[in-house]
């Protein structure tokens, strides 16, 4: 069997037709096509539509094509868990956090799927980026009756760093204190430990990111300027400036890579090198940038590395692409096989020139020993593949030593590493309608390194306008089990005009074990962004909207209910 | 029923014996082989299948074939050169990160183009107006935006 479609994690696929089918591994082929976006959408959903299209082909003889109409897909497919979080918190009067008490309830949908992993690593930064003495969190997914809740960017964070986020505005507020400060004389820094007794060891960025945002978005200034005018009497349009601060937790959480074991590698070609692995391109530029970490391995120019079609009867599992975890962990894996294939080349390269092993290496294109140019790689691969046949070269992922999680004590290191962002919102409120214009967003993202920085900020600006709807547009309104909203036309997504020119400020504080020092990217600005909105709301309405979207009804509520001082 | 459709598109005289309720994104797709164009919503509400159709921007979804008879259509096939080299700005959109998975790009193009046609001043504001129509999820739009204005800019067609 051969099942051709839009997926994120072709080896789930099929391992679900292998179950479903009741047939060997090696019986059947899943190829990625094209696949448009992801956003998680596409992580364990598209097992449903292959098994099937596989049933429907097994019964009828004959090629068969599934294809979800919008309303269908958006009725079937699986969407954010809708969560509600208490928090109780002890702060010093100089606004020093002391302990919190977090409960988290996730709403399940009727079957589990993702929802352990999602409630996991919702409740591992359910604290935020926050240095606290004393943390008890728990969390609960209900079961519903609804189609399953999934994964969808962020996978559990966006909605428990929501929470966080209101409460240090609330504590700023009956502390009177800048809710800025409060954030950097709390922020993670390098040494802290975080609620499972995570020592952080490198790459923390908490405070460098906000200093960042603060600066270049005027903030002291507007915050001054703005409550200022909204004193004014008459003012329509009220004027707000806030800003938050978000941990991203990069790759598998706990144990998740160890056990995976994620294989990725280069073959060789006759001209340059074939990247090997099933990670999938929907759109965030993985091939793109796994061909450019192989050509720099390799030293070839880009285009002399192919990418391999993704199809899980040839290629290695390198595992799904999810979790912030592509570039970082298999781009570092297919970095170190390139690095092996290389070496090996030039010790051909050194053996066919006379040349000593140790002074051959390759720079764009060409072989070269102690200033000496020996061949083009294109020479010496060719000789290679005819005397000795193909070359190719898998690596195993290797978990960084020390990094260790207890599933069950839920105690040490959670992720290897995390990324860090603070975003600034500046937007206007009618006072009438409620309606908010957003003015300004600027977002500083450390990812540890940029290795394609027009990528990285693609990522950023997508996820960050993504995240922008998600403040203040999307909700899908449920009735009787089923979506009502199934449509574009009453899903709002945000247009052009509906967002600003988003400022990105790329932080690049390494991570050790990372390729080039890299660390996760794809879903850390979905956390940030919610939270400065409400957080600049509060600055230009004095009204604090918990739950979202923040629509204008929320908006109006809050107001009504700030007034009448509940 | 059907009924007989004559049409230009891509300047090239083109004809196709479909339904006459059939959807243009349909007549393009399937039975003129043309899977340029996109399907996103199904309801005009997306814009992944806009195309010219007199040389206004259009949802082909939205579109009966028998209301193509006779029209002369831009696909996102027809915007680049005969020889398949990118039109500037489809060039602009490679170097400028203003494609992520694609979906929306096709249409995305189409209603970019004939905005730089329009010779209007690529401003933020106006640029943004001009792709209202057409949603993308991936991009935030900001780098969509910047590369029609890089196209504007080496069109020498305002600031």
């Amino acid at each position: 069997m051969t099942l051709h479609g839009s997926m994120q994690c072709p080896f789930y696929v099929h391992r679900a037709l292998q179950r479903l089918l009741r047939v060997g591994e090696q019986q059947i082929s899943v190829l990625q096509t094209v696949t448009g976006g992801g956003f998680g959408g596409k992580e364990e959903y598209p097992s449903m539509v292959a098994g099937h299209a596989a049933l429907l082909a097994r019964k009828s003889g004959r090629p068969v094509k599934m294809v979800y109409r919008r309303d269908e897909d958006v009725a079937a497919t699986t969407k954010r868990h809708p969560a509600v979080m208490r928090h109780r918190t002890a702060v010093q009067r100089d606004g020093t956090l002391l302990a919190c008490e977090i409960d988290v309830v996730m709403d399940g949908g009727a079957y589990v799927t993702l929802s352990p992993v999602v409630a996991s690593r919702g409740v591992l930064h359910a604290a935020g980026a926050y240095r606290w003495p004393h943390a008890r969190i728990a969390c609960r997914v209900v079961q519903t009756n609804t189609p399953p809740n999934g994964a969808f960017r962020g996978f559990g964070v966006p909605q428990t760093i929501f929470a966080v986020e209101a409460q240090i505005e609330k504590i700023a507020r009956e502390l009177q204190l800048d809710p800025l400060e409060v954030r950097r004389r709390n922020a993670l820094e390098l040494g802290d430990e975080t609620p499972t007794g995570q020592k952080l060891l490198w790459s923390v960025s908490a405070r460098e990111c906000l200093d960042a945002v603060a600066e270049r978005s005027g903030y002291a200034e507007k915050r001054a300027a703005f409550a200022r005018e909204n004193a004014a009497p008459g003012a329509r349009r009220k004027r707000g400036i806030g800003i938050s601060l978000a941990l991203h937790g990069a790759g598998f959480t706990g144990a998740g890579e160890a056990k995976l074991k994620a294989r990725a590698g280069v073959e060789l070609t006759p001209d340059g090198a074939r990247v090997l692995s099933i990670s999938t391109d929907i759109g965030q530029g993985t091939l793109t940038v796994f061909a450019q970490m192989a050509a720099d391995a390799l030293g070839l120019p880009v285009p002399a590395i192919e990418i391999a079609e993704s199809d899980t009867s040839r290629m290695p599992d390198s595992g799904p692409t999810v979790a912030s975890r592509t570039l970082m962990v298999v781009g570092g894996t297919i970095a170190k096989a390139a690095q092996a294939l290389s070496r090996t080349l030039c010790s051909f390269a050194a053996e066919v020139h006379g040349a000593v092993a140790g002074d051959v290496l390759c720079e764009n294109g060409v072989f070269i020993a102690r200033g000496r140019s020996l061949a083009p790689f294109g020479e010496i691969a060719r000789r290679w593949l005819a005397e000795r046949g193909p070359l190719r070269v898998v690596e195993q992922y290797v978990h960084p030593q020390g990094i260790e999680f207890d599933e069950v004590s839920y105690r040490g290191a959670a992720y290897p590493c995390y990324g860090w962002s603070a975003t600034a919102v500046e937007l206007s409120v009618d006072a009438d309608t409620a309606e908010v214009r957003l003015d300004h967003v600027v977002t500083a993202c450390d990812v540890g390194k940029a290795v394609h920085p027009i990528l990285a900020e693609g990522q950023i600006e997508g996820g960050t306008v993504q995240a922008l709807g998600y403040a203040l547009l999307e909700e899908v309104i449920w009735k009787d089990g089923r979506i009502l909203n199934t449509r574009m036309q009453n899903y709002l997504i945000p247009t052009a005009v509906d967002v600003p020119h988003v400022e990105t400020i790329l932080v690049e504080n390494p991570y050790p074990h990372g390729p080039y020092g890299a660390k996760g990217i794809g879903e850390l600005p979905m956390d940030g962004p919610a939270p400065a909105v409400t957080a600049a709301l509060l600055h230009a309405t004095s009204a604090l909207v918990c739950e979202l979207p923040a629509t204008p009804e929320r908006i109006l509520r809050a107001i009504d209910a700030a007034k009448a001082g509940r | 029923m059907t009924v007989r459709l004559s049409m230009t598109v891509n300047g090239q005289p083109r004809t196709a014996e479909v339904p006459p309720l059939k959807r243009l994104l349909d007549v393009l797709r399937e039975d003129l082989g043309l899977t340029g164009t996109k399907e996103g919503c199904g309801e005009g509400e997306c814009g992944a299948c806009t195309v010219l159709i007199d040389g206004e921007l259009a949802c082909s979804c939205l579109v009966a074939a028998a209301q193509a008879d006779g029209t002369r259509i831009v696909t996102i096939e027809g915007i680049a050169g005969r020889d398949e080299t990118l039109a500037p700005v489809q060039r602009c959109f490679v170097e400028q990160g203003g494609a992520q998975c694609g979906i929306c790009t096709p249409g995305m193009i189409v209603a970019a183009q004939r905005f730089l046609d329009s010779g209007a001043e690529p401003s933020d504001a106006n640029v943004r107006a001009a792709i209202a129509g057409n949603l993308c999820r991936c991009t935030g739009y900001q780098k969509i935006v910047e590369a029609i204005q890089a196209a504007a800019r080496e069109r020498g067609g305002g600031a």
